[in-house]
């Protein structure tokens, strides 16, 4: 697969570089094998010679290899060096990893599903996450570093060609771990610092639910993914479990924003504890506003 | 203690035949090591069985993208079993356990290990174990998923009994420090005499270098289960950032026991290979204390490498590079055998049976295994492959090519001496070329996905990587076809085998100089030694060949 960022291509000298060693030493090993099976074997060879070892040989075949893997260390550090020098003018993305979705946001408040990049620019991302870890992976730009809770972990490329590039996350975090897909997308920087600039206004309707990453596990057409469906939710009288304790409760404004903030506070019966990542970091109270005014509206 | 050997207890027959033989009560009280030894290989290739085939479900799972047999959920308790179960229950403590018990009193020329009794107790402990790690997985919230490295927070999260599992880890370790120490105790006080340490035969110092790391390494799960139980009842803060702790040194806490653990794994069957050459070259081996020393060295410098299974965390920069740096120098000692062990063959007098088929594979699978794990090992290529397709067919070929088929050269090599059969030398050699081709199919080919970015524990891919999983999953029938034929091979033989000689290979160690199956006593009369391990003068005056140079 083609690299794509400013260092996939000292990546690849150095998987080069060693899987190509990789492959001589393991056919020179599998063919001296064969060999001397074939030519010294006992019909034609019944006397064997009885040598039990060589000083030169194992000092030749110690320091032979520790020079080898020095450089193959070399290598690896090299282009190592490069991935976590961050440049100083490169443009700040914050990536959130939540079960099981991601979301970018820039600069200027703007967010987005899939991130957004100018080729040929500098970008750095600063990787979190609000619930367990994840791993933030563009194979395409040989790019991979974790979103770990409570950590604010760094990373930066430079995308070299237009095009899209899948991301994945690559650090299981649950049962919907391999549909954590989302795409970089890098366009030319003039048609970006457009993008960027266009304030969409706050994010409306549905689309605020995708964003925010709610439709990885609510559903809004009545199907039951990993949470209840919001379809129809607002307004209806419904058993929940409150300290482990069974209780019934209208779903209204306020028990919304409960759920949101402290999602196993009244736990709705049938679904698992600890699965709803607490929103209150994701989500701004003007969007939290907004998602339950979305709701009331899902008949 | 000549007096406890043989004759003295007024038995002298295999111990497969003691009067007490036919009931169940008798092995299970046995305090023999080598029905102890068979006893535990009974407890583990169940489990191996069970293992295999849920790695069979999950290949049949990714056979296509989208879902096929089994939905995510359960697809990844799937992968969590496979993994608990093979690791935990059958390669880390399996070849010591099995051979080892069976076969390294019988090389030392002793009578049995050095603590009998506590040898029953461990295998007690190891079924305890065994069933407590069976239990955590069904009693709580369910089976549990996340894998068998179970990380924080999102394991130490879920309701799933991750206490009782963790505390499984730990009695089943118990069990491999105390395996271990009776081992270390055997070596140092039972060795025949004029047998030193450097006269040993190579799979008792492999087994010796296993037992210090389990005996060292062992208490970092203890102390790791004393961390989760307080962060769990206590609410202190240890690994779960929402009680002000961190992920990462669960990490940490977990590598430094499981990395060492590879180790353990592969240790005792490079001691296998070790045997094996020698007796079917007919030649001493090459480079003796530089093949038992750099076992040793492998020991000690694995202890310092864990890092390399989190350049992706978020460690410090200068702890990546220096963990890469140690990682390498791993990596020269194992060369430093494999060099070794083809020096072994050269100007050697070679047979091709069965073992020596299953050791030479074994060298391929396990070089590949070897080299495979160097671009791990280095900083910028280890990024790209971490938790991709590409470190699962690493790992199988170490793991499973390494150990696994280290022990199956190892089954084949004493299954004469352990039951006084043969098996069908024919059938075993052609089983493993399936194996081989089976092997490779699977592995191989998830080194490609790796490389080209298929992530781990995924129960649904992009369809650009349908293909190469199309071909991993036939290789898994494949692979599955031998090992089965393999087993029934040497399960047949164990009644209707054709009588085993003593020395069916012609080989050197005491454990051939006695009867197969060997006395209940192991020798009639007490061994001693005079000659190294691995000479080959009498073997060959009696074949009738002058002594080579
Ligand atoms: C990882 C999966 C997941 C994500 C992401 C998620 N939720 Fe939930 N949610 C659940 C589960 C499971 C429940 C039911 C258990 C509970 O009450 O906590 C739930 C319950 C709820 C409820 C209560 C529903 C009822 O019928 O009482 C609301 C409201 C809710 N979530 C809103 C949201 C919003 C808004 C978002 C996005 C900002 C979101 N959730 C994101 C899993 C998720
Ligand atoms: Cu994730
Ligand atoms: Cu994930």
């Amino acid at each position: 697969m083609n690299g794509a960022s400013s260092y996939s291509g000292l990546v690849d000298n150095a998987f080069i570089f060693i899987l190509g060693t990789s492959v001589l030493l393991l056919i020179g090993v599998t063919l001296a094998m064969i060999i001397m099976v074939v030519k010294y074997r006992r019909s034609k060879h019944p006397n064997p010679a009885q040598i039990e070892g060589s000083v030169t040989l194992e000092t030749l075949w110690t320091v032979l290899p520790t020079i080898l893997v020095l450089v193959m260390f070399y290598y690896g550090w090299a282009g190592f060096k490069v991935m976590r020098d961050i440049p100083d003018d490169a443009m700040p993305v914050t990536v959130t990893g939540q079960m099981w979705s991601w979301v970018f946001e820039y600069e200027n408040g703007k967010q987005s599903t899939e991130l957004i990049v100018p080729t040929g620019r500098n970008v750095k991302l600063n990787l979190e996450s609000v619930d367990v870890i994840h791993s933030f992976f563009v194979p395409a730009f040989r790019l991979k570093e974790d979103c770990v809770p409570g950590r604010h972990n760094k990373a930066w490329f430079k995308s070299t060609r237009d095009g899209e590039y899948n991301i994945f996350c690559a650090e299981y975090c649950g049962e919907r771990h391999s549909a954590m897909l989302s795409l970089v997308k890098s366009i030319p920087p003039r048609e970006f610092d457009e993008w960027l600039g266009v304030d969409p206004g706050p994010p409306e309707g549905a689309q605020l639910l995708t964003i925010k990453g709610c439709t990885a596990c609510h559903s809004l057409d009545g199907s039951k993914l990993i949470g209840p469906t919001f379809k129809g939710v607002f307004g209806i009288t419904e058993t929940v479990l409150t300290d482990g304790v069974a209780r019934e409760i209208v779903v209204d404004e306020e028990y919304i924003r409960k759920s949101m903030l402290e999602p196993d506070a009244d736990l709705v019966e049938g679904y698992p504890k600890g699965l709803m990542p607490p929103q209150g970091t994701l989500v701004k109270d003007e969007e939290m506003d907004a998602i339950i005014e979305v709701l009331k509206e899902l008949k | 203690m000549a007096d406890s050997h043989g004759a003295a207890y007024g038995y002298t027959g295999s111990y497969l035949k003691t009067p007490s033989n036919g009931n169940l009560w008798s092995w299970l009280t046995t305090v023999d090591h080598k029905k102890i030894g068979l006893m535990y290989a009974a407890a583990m290739f169940t489990f191996f069985l069970v293992g295999m085939s849920l790695g069979f479900l999950i290949r049949l799972e990714l056979m296509e993208p989208g879902t096929q047999f089994i939905s995510a959920k359960v697809y990844n308790s799937v992968f969590t079993l496979h993994g608990v179960i093979m690791i935990f229950l059958f390669i880390v403590p399996g070849i010591p356990a099995i051979l080892g018990n069976f076969i390294l009193p019988l090389q030392l020329g002793a009578d049995d290990v050095a603590m009998p009794k506590l040898n029953l107790l461990s295998w007690y402990i190891y079924m305890v174990g065994a069933i407590m790690a069976l239990v955590s997985l069904f009693v709580g919230g369910g089976v549990p998923d996340g894998g068998w490295t179970f990380y924080a927070p999102y394991a130490l999260k879920s309701d799933t009994n991750i206490s009782l599992a963790v505390m499984a880890a730990f009695v089943l370790g118990f069990s491999s420090i105390l395996t271990g120490m009776n081992f270390i105790t055997t070596i140092h006080r039972l060795r025949a005499p004029g047998m030193g340490m450097f006269g040993m035969p190579l799979f008792c110092w492999g087994l010796y270098a296993t037992s210090w790391i389990q005996v060292i390494a062992t208490p970092v799960v203890g102390i790791t289960l004393v961390l989760v139980t307080m962060e769990r009842w206590l609410g202190i803060g240890f690994f779960d950032p929402a009680l002000g702790g961190d992920p990462v040194l669960y990490q940490h806490l977990f590598w430094i026991y499981s990395h060492p653990v590879v180790y353990v794994m592969v240790l005792p069957a490079m001691g296998i290979i070790s045997e094996i050459l020698p007796a079917f070259s007919r030649r001493t081996i090459f480079g003796y204390k530089a093949i038992a020393m750099s076992s040793m060295a492998i020991a000690v410098v694995g202890y310092l490498v864990w890092g390399h299974h989190m350049f992706t965390a978020g460690m410090s920069d200068t702890a990546r590079w220096v963990f890469s740096l140690l990682t390498f120098f791993v990596a020269v000692p194992t060369g430093v055998k494999i060099f070794n062990w083809l020096a072994t063959l050269y100007r050697g007098s070679i047979e091709f049976r069965a073992p020596l088929a299953y050791a030479l594979g074994w060298i391929f699978l396990f070089s590949i295994g070897g080299l495979t794990g160097l671009a791990n090992g280095a900083l910028s290529t280890d990024i790209h492959i971490h938790d991709t397709a590409y470190v699962v067919g690493h790992f199988h070929y170490t793991m499973f090519g390494g150990a696994a088929i280290g022990m199956f050269a190892g089954l084949h090599y004493w299954w004469p001496k352990i039951w006084g059969r043969m098996y069908n030398e024919k059938i075993a050699i052609g089983a493993f070329a399936v194996i081989l081709v089976g092997f490779n199919m699977i592995y191989g080919t998830m080194l490609v996905l790796g490389m080209k970015g298929m992530p781990r524990r995924y129960q649904d891919y992009l369809p650009e990587y349908a293909n190469l999983n199309f071909i991993a999953t036939v290789g898994s029938w494949i692979l599955v076809t031998g090992i089965l034929v393999m087993l029934y091979n040497l399960v047949r033989a164990i009644k209707h085998g054709k009588k085993a000689p003593d020395n069916p290979w012609g080989s050197t160690t005491l454990e051939w100089k006695t009867t197969s199956p060997p006395p209940l006593f192991n020798f009639a009369e007490a061994p001693t030694v005079t000659t190294g391990p691995y000479d080959f003068t009498e073997i060959l005056r009696e074949a009738g060949v002058e002594e080579g140079r």
